[in-house]
């Protein structure tokens, strides 16, 4: 299900949190993208950390493939810190809640499968959020600055923002 | 020994051997959807320990981290026997997922067959 929001600036769409969908999320969101001005190197950036960011939902949060839902809200936001354009990306379940103190990239010096979903997210964008919500589940959100005429910041260091366990309404 | 896949919605488009090395074509994008055909003909590959493993990913437009985990476990196994897995036709955004986990550099990556068949 894809809705346009009031917002004409922002779309909502929600799947099931099953990886044949992630195909999908992946093409509405880079299509969002392409509409909002974000570079091409920094959408295929996005888009990775918003499939890594599903998958780590399908695996953690509901412990493997199901029928729940997972939602995706993508909205641009004009005047970001009062200065930039940026691309703000909610992702919202209702499984598992973690303390989001936790979540943590692992040590890349050590060569093994797994684990990169959190390390790629935070390298990816300029701020990442979890929260728990009130009504159970996590919230991740992702915000990118739009800076179409340099696209080379994709190794930028992230400025990283925990939830601080707060509790806030989903809506 | 060649297999070729005919479903273009498969990721594992064909496997042949060019004397002691195994030739692996992929295509598409390579998710946790789809990360679990590659995993399962990875592992059956790996299991007659080929000399090189040469994966072609020039028809890969996408792979996130659980297509790269299976590509990590891959290069484990083949390690352990004395073997070795070179990668082809890596595409920029395959290419940046390895360099943004810094897996680049355990992965020897050629042009082409011909460069990765040669060296």
């Amino acid at each position: 299900m894809m809705k346009e929001d009031e917002n004409p600036g922002q779309i909502e769409l929600t799947i099931h949190a099953n990886p044949a969908y992630l195909c999908v999320a992946r093409a509405a969101a880079r299509k969002a993208m392409e509409i909002s001005g974000l570079s091409r190197q920094d959408a295929d950036g996005v888009t990775l950390a918003l499939d890594e960011a599903l998958t780590n939902v399908i695996r953690h949060s509901y412990g493997g493939p199901c029928e729940k839902p997972i939602i995706v809200r993508i909205s641009q936001i004009p005047d970001y810190e009062e200065k930039e354009s940026a691309l703000e990306i909610v992702v919202r379940d209702f499984g598992k809640q973690v303390d989001p103190k936790t979540i943590k990239s692992r040590d890349l010096n050590e060569v093994r499968p797994g684990g990169l979903g959190v390390h790629i997210i935070q390298t990816v964008m300029d701020e990442v959020q979890y929260s728990c919500m009130s009504e159970g589940g996590m919230q991740l959100r992702m915000v990118k600055l739009i800076q179409p005429t340099n696209s080379d910041d994709s190794t930028s260091k992230p400025k990283l923002i925990f939830g601080e366990s707060r509790i806030e309404k989903a809506q | 020994m060649t297999k070729s896949n005919d479903n273009p919605d498969m990721v594992v488009q064909n496997i042949r051997r060019e004397g002691t090395v195994t030739v692996l074509e992929l295509a598409g994008d390579i998710d946790l959807h789809r990360s679990v055909e590659l995993r399962e003909c990875l592992l059956e590959i790996m299991q007659k320990k080929p000399k090189t493993l040469v994966i072609n990913l020039s028809q890969v437009g996408f792979m996130d981290s659980s297509g790269l985990a299976t590509l990590v476990e891959a290069m484990q196994l083949s390690r352990r026997y004395g073997g070795g897995i070179k990668l082809v036709g890596v595409q920029q955004r395959v290419r940046s997922i390895l360099e943004i986990s810094r897996l680049d550099s355990i992965f020897p990556m050629f042009e082409n067959e011909a460069e990765a068949l040669a060296s």
